[in-house]
């Protein structure tokens, strides 16, 4: 299992990497940052880039920058960054929870976020993050820098519309306000496993109702998403399990679940009802 | 008889540790040779098809390769046989080296690449070109039997065991239970994937083979007919082979005749995607098995009809997974009526051979399946039918009119009944059955399980050992054993310490070296701690008869009179008298001695498995809360390392049970092809267990009362959580496949 | 493809070698450094056997390339014992059993010394979840939780 040969590149800033992107896109050119879902497509040779441009030497690319109510994640923020919370509001905690979900420490001290964005599995926390918050992502290439966002960001499992001489230069998201709740949950067969199903909701209460509900899924379809039907049933709701129920099997339902010969897609609805029950429940108590 | 202390019995730390602990093994990936080539093999990428062509121009022009070969190459090197002799039946399903003319499974090696380097290697290996038709695969052993070739089915032979009148027996039960029940194909996947070395000294007309296992003599002798030239094969550091690696494949051939052919060291290590692929897989066999009893629940009769799924060709082991199933099966329960036919059946998927407790971690699942069935049906207690059942103390040794593995079954030892007792006891059987019950009411799906399991270890039916020490009184024991990292130096030296009187960690062990030692066993089906172990007791024993003659003379004394204590020698009456050491005794030239140990019939350990576990309703996750593991080793050399193998082997039980499976599509694609698929138990997955060693029923066989541990732990996992699901489910019989995924698991338990 | 010349400080000393970029770091550090410890079980980063610690920090050296190591501080299993004295957590492991066929073993060992390095307090919660990164097939863990508690609970 050892990779195809390649051209490899260790430029020192953004813009000679953007260059040698846009010189080797044509022959399947690949940024490499974590390496951590990079190197072992290449192992196994289904990935093999006639050249790899590494922006580990990139140290800005390191920095997470908070700015006008967004916080600007670098293309080398690794996940442990996350461990703790990185910023002072409730995305910060947010993002300190999902990271602890990510494979292994081993794998959290050198991957990316912004890798993960680019890599597009459909099991992968950051894109649900992504997906649920409304991230925006700046992708660049010799000729411009362009905002998508993630609605618009993808495109099927492992696609994204990231252009082949795009790169990511920071992923954006939004800060939360101050008082909302948060919770996730996703299962897994194994610790650190891919989730085969998992969940984020984020809202506020407004006398005591549910508003500005988010619920999105991932690991279920071959995108994350937000599901409207669900956060429809929540908004303007009292939080309770019943409610809680009900969204859930509503976003089951809405699903157009992804099958593989260890999940039909009746046990892949099932487990999104279980995974968003638990999410929603962890908005009321973290031991839910 | 020598020693202050009796050292066996004593968890004494491993004379293997620290080698490995500073990275200093010797694992077949650390060896090199100057000069050496690597080998990479070109797999087949269909399950069946005619093989059209071969291009192999492109891989022998691309950089740094040596050669290419393709079966034309390798035209006098046969099929590999087996190890030991085997039905004539199964003769012509044995595999090439490189697939002639036929693809069988995904991964059959049909082509080999000879590089300076792997990476190189690699890149030559994708450039080679095969030209296929493809051909109908035969992907489930209950199906009919196809064609295996012109003339020859894919059901190679038909296996039949019985005794007693079961027709009889089933007229007159008082209830037939029949059940289907399946055990999912998976394997030993060890974490050192496999690897071989290939030398060849000109001189001496010799190859030797490097990271050779398990049976290195045997694998000797079959080589050596194969290349019909002298071979000599070493084992290094081992990284756990529970039955898959070792046994003779198309690779050790191949490195072997390439280093012959190309007169330079060829080096061969697998991937973890070829070895997922590539190495012997296991237990896949689907049983119709049916059990009449009487109005108390007495077995009158088992019977079995099973499918053994063997995979694209037969391997060295012949028939003998599904020969050891039927042997097996009655477990340690009285079967006044048996019979079991076995369909040996071809698919086009992995070859199949032998798994940590072969053909037993299946038979259990299938017994106990069968005892939980009968209690269900007769509304009593599933504890209460196996003691009805269990075959008494006072009846041992016990023969069942069965054979396997060329011996009689004949149960030497045993106290079921106690040891289901102590087990009850420890466990907490009744209070768990009670608070399960509580909080079942509270909708919680929680339940407990049992299974009870005789093991088979020690087969003989020879062995020897070779002691020896020098003018510095350090002790060697070579021995024809092997290590596959289950402390077989440690056992061996104790037992030499305790026999010779010295401190075992002055004792080096040689194994697997087949230029050290004409003959040995390996390391298989736990005989090694019965059949070595006692090889070495009798060494050592002769040694020390020599050394205390040649004492005798230069104290003054008769050898009766004196005894060796920590090295030295002493005079029994006085033992603060004049000594000498056991150095000065053996002199400038030292002394060496020989042992043998022979024996005709296996010793038959035996054990329980009791699990709690709770269903996550939500998820179908299954969550181990408690798990005992209950077991008769007749007599523990080191009962840190007799439960070392029971938890080892318990977390491959679990993997078995819940995660483990080779899975294939309809095209015979495999699907478990990495770690992220293949699952095997994290530390998160795998409980701290509970484990009850006792030594209640020692081994009349051999004069160390030894039966072996190897496979203890894992053998009645499956039977233990499926029975413990059962009653968490509130659904008795439900669990009829494993492993128990979380979707099979919410399937039973809807409606 | 062409080779670059790069120098690996591994255990405190310098290895000056020549790589295609795309070998990886565990085939750089056990066959151009020639420090074979250091195993791989799946080449694919799951298994953990290939861990070493990297700037502190515990990585698997088969999800690296070799030439993204260059002038980093890696320390490789072989690093551990001072002479014939065993580092303090080998010891351990080797008073609990904590290994049998002993492939795993330099991976949990560099794991877990990093973590306990990085925050010798750590819960059992912590420690098992930690411990989960890597697999073993042969000692069923129950032993390597022992000798790394042992380890802690030493330090304390």
């Amino acid at each position: 299992m050892k990779p195809a040969s390649f051209r490899y590149y260790a430029p020192q800033n953004v813009d000679e990497a953007v260059a040698l992107l846009g010189e080797h896109a044509g022959e399947d050119g690949h940024i490499l940052a974590g390496g951590q879902s990079l190197v072992p497509m290449m192992a196994l040779r289904l990935a093999r880039p006639g050249a790899l441009i590494d922006i580990n030497q990139i140290a800005s690319f390191a920095e997470i920058i908070c700015e006008s109510g967004w916080l600007a994640i670098g293309p080398c923020v690794r996940h442990a960054a996350f461990h703790k919370s990185v910023v002072d509001n409730p995305l910060g905690t947010l993002l300190s929870d999902v990271a602890k979900h990510i494979a292994h420490y081993p794998i959290r001290t050198r991957g990316t976020f912004c890798g993960s964005l680019a890599h597009a599995d459909p099991s992968s926390e950051w894109c649900l993050v992504a997906a649920a918050l409304g991230a925006e992502i700046h992708a660049r290439n010799i000729s411009a820098t362009r905002i998508i966002n993630a609605v618009d960001f993808f495109s099927g499992a492992m696609v994204t519309t990231l252009k082949p001489d795009e790169m990511i230069v920071s992923v954006h998201l939004p800060l939360l306000p101050a008082d909302s709740v948060f919770g996730f949950a996703e299962f897994s067969r194994r610790a650190g496993d891919f989730a085969m199903a998992a969940a984020l909701t984020v809202y506020r209460l407004e006398d005591g109702r549910i508003a500005d509900a988010r619920l999105a899924v991932g690991g279920a379809e071959e995108d994350p998403r937000r599901i409207a039907q669900a956060e429809a049933i929540l908004n303007g709701a009292l939080p309770g399990t019943e409610i809680f129920r009900e969204a859930s099997k509503a976003a089951a339902a809405a699903i157009d679940p992804i099958t593989d010969v260890q999940t039909n897609s009746h046990f892949r609805r099932k487990l999104v009802h279980t995974i968003c029950e638990r999410a929603l429940a962890r908005t009321v108590s973290r031991d839910g | 008889m020598s020693g202050t202390q009796s050292i066996i019995g004593r968890s004494v730390p491993r004379l293997e540790d620290e080698v490995l602990l500073k990275g200093e093994g010797r694992f077949a990936a650390d060896i090199s040779f100057p000069n050496q080539l690597h080998m990479r093999v070109v797999r087949a990428s269909n399950a069946h098809a005619r093989i059209v062509s071969i291009d192999t121009a492109a891989a022998r022009a691309a950089t740094g390769v040596v050669a290419v070969w393709t079966s034309n190459d390798i035209q006098d090197v046969p099929s590999i046989d087996f190890r030991d002799p085997a039905a004539e039946a199964l003769g012509p399903y044995r595999q090439p080296v490189l697939a002639h003319k036929i693809i069988r499974y995904v991964d059959e090696p049909v082509a080999v690449v000879f590089a300076e380097d792997p990476y190189l290697a690699e890149d030559a290996a994708d450039l080679v070109e095969i030209d296929i038709e493809e051909l109908p695969p035969q992907l489930h052993a209950s199906d009919a039997p196809g064609e295996f070739a012109s003339g020859i089915g894919t059901e190679p032979i038909v296996l039949n065991s019985a005794y007693g009148d079961g027709e009889a027996a089933f007229g007159s039960a008082h209830a037939i239970i029949e059940l289907d029940l399946t055990i999912g194909r998976h394997s030993g996947v060890p974490l050192e994937t496999r690897g071989a070395l290939g030398v060849y000294d000109p001189q001496k007309d010799l190859i030797e083979l490097f990271g050779a296992a398990k049976v290195p003599h045997r694998n000797r002798d079959t080589l050596m007919r194969m290349l019909k030239r002298e071979v000599h094969l070493h084992e290094g550091h081992v990284g756990g082979g529970f039955g898959v690696r070792g046994e003779i494949y198309p690779e050790d051939v191949l490195v072997c005749v390439a280093a012959l052919r190309l007169g330079r060291p060829v080096k061969w290590i697998e991937d973890r995607y070829e070895h997922l692929m590539a190495a012997n897989q296991s237990r896949g066999q689907r049983h119709l098995a049916k059990i009449a009893v009487d109005a108390e629940g007495r077995v009158l009769a088992l019977r079995d009809e099973f499918f053994h799924d063997q995979g694209a060709y037969v391997r060295t082991h012949g028939a003998r997974v599904p020969e050891l199933t039927m042997g097996m099966l009655p477990g340690p329960y009285r079967i006044p009526s048996f019979q079991a036919q076995a369909h040996f059946r071809l698919t086009n998927k992995t070859p199949c051979a032998t798994y940590r407790a072969p053909g037993r971690f299946e038979g259990s699942f299938v017994r106990e399946r069968l005892m939980d069935a009968v209690a269900e049906k007769l509304g009593i207690d599933r504890i209460e039918i196996r003691r009805r059942n269990l075959v008494s103390k006072d009846e041992m040794p016990y023969a069942r009119p069965l054979s396997t593995l060329g011996t009689e079954v004949v149960l030497d030892s045993g106290d079921y009944e106690l040891l289901l007792d102590k087990a009850l006891a420890r466990f907490g059987w009744d209070e768990a059955a009670k608070a399960t019950e509580k909080r079942r009411a509270n909708d919680e799906k929680v339940g407990i399980g049992l299974g009870i399991f005789v093991e088979k270890t020690g087969l003989g039916p020879t062995d020897s050992a070779h002691v020896s020490v020098d003018s510095s009184g350090a002790i060697e024991i070579v021995t024809g054993g092997a290590s596959l990292g289950q402390g077989f130096e440690t056992v061996m030296a104790q037992i030499c310490a305790e026999a010779l009187g010295v401190d075992y960690e002055n004792i080096s062990v040689i194994h697997g070296q087949t230029d050290r030692i004409a003959s040995g066993i390996g390391a298989h089906a736990s005989r090694a701690t019965v059949m070595t172990g006692n090889a070495v007791h009798v060494a050592a024993l002769n040694l020390r008869t020599k050394l205390l003659e040649a004492a005798a003379v230069l104290m003054q004394s008769k050898p009766d009179a004196l005894d060796i204590v920590d090295g030295q020698i002493i005079s029994k009456e006085n033992g603060s008298g004049p000594s000498l050491s056991i150095a000065a005794a053996a002199g400038d030239d030292g002394f060496s001695a020989e042992g043998a140990f022979h024996v005709d019939h296996m010793a038959y350990p035996y054990g329980i498995h009791m699990a709690q576990i709770r269903v996550d309703q939500g998820t179908g996750a299954v969550k181990v809360e408690r798990y005992l593991v209950a077991y008769d080793v007749g007599r523990a050399v080191n009962p840190k390392l007799v439960e070392g193998q029971i938890v080892g082997g318990f977390a491959q039980g679990l993997g078995g049970a819940l995660f483990e499976e080779f899975l294939y599509d309809e095209q015979g694609q495999p699907l478990s092809v990495t770690f992220a698929d293949y699952l095997i138990p994290t530390l998160s997955e795998v409980p701290e267990i509970d484990v009850l060693v006792t030594e209640d029923a020692p081994s009349p066989l051999n004069p160390l009362g030894i039966k072996g541990a190897g496979e203890a732990g894992t053998n009645a996992v499956a039977a233990a959580i499926a029975s413990a699901i059962d009653d968490a489910i509130g659904k008795p019989g439900a669990v009829t496949q494993i492993p128990v995924t979380p979707q099979r698991l919410m399937v039973l338990m809807q409606d | 493809m062409d080779s670059f010349d790069i120098i690996l400080n591994i255990n405190g000393s310098d290895h000056a070698v020549s790589v295609e970029p795309r070998r990886t770091l565990a085939d750089v550090i056990r066959e151009d450094c020639g420090l074979t410890g250091t195993h791989t079980g799946c080449e694919h980063g799951v298994c953990g056997a290939c861990t070493v610690i990297i700037d502190g920090e515990p990585m698997r050296s088969c999800l690296m390339l070799g030439v993204q190591a260059a002038g980093k501080s890696i320390r490789t299993v072989e690093g551990l014992a001072d002479g014939d004295a065993l580092h303090p957590l080998q010891e351990a492991f080797k008073d609990e059993h904590a290994l049998q066929c002993g492939f795993c073993t330099p991976g949990f060992l560099m794991l877990a010394i990093a973590a306990l390095e990085r925050d010798p307090n750590i819960s059992d919660e912590a420690l098992n979840e930690l411990l989960s990164s890597n697999l073993c097939r042969c000692t069923g863990y129950a032993n390597i939780i022992s000798a790394v508690r042992k380890f802690r609970d030493a330090g304390k």
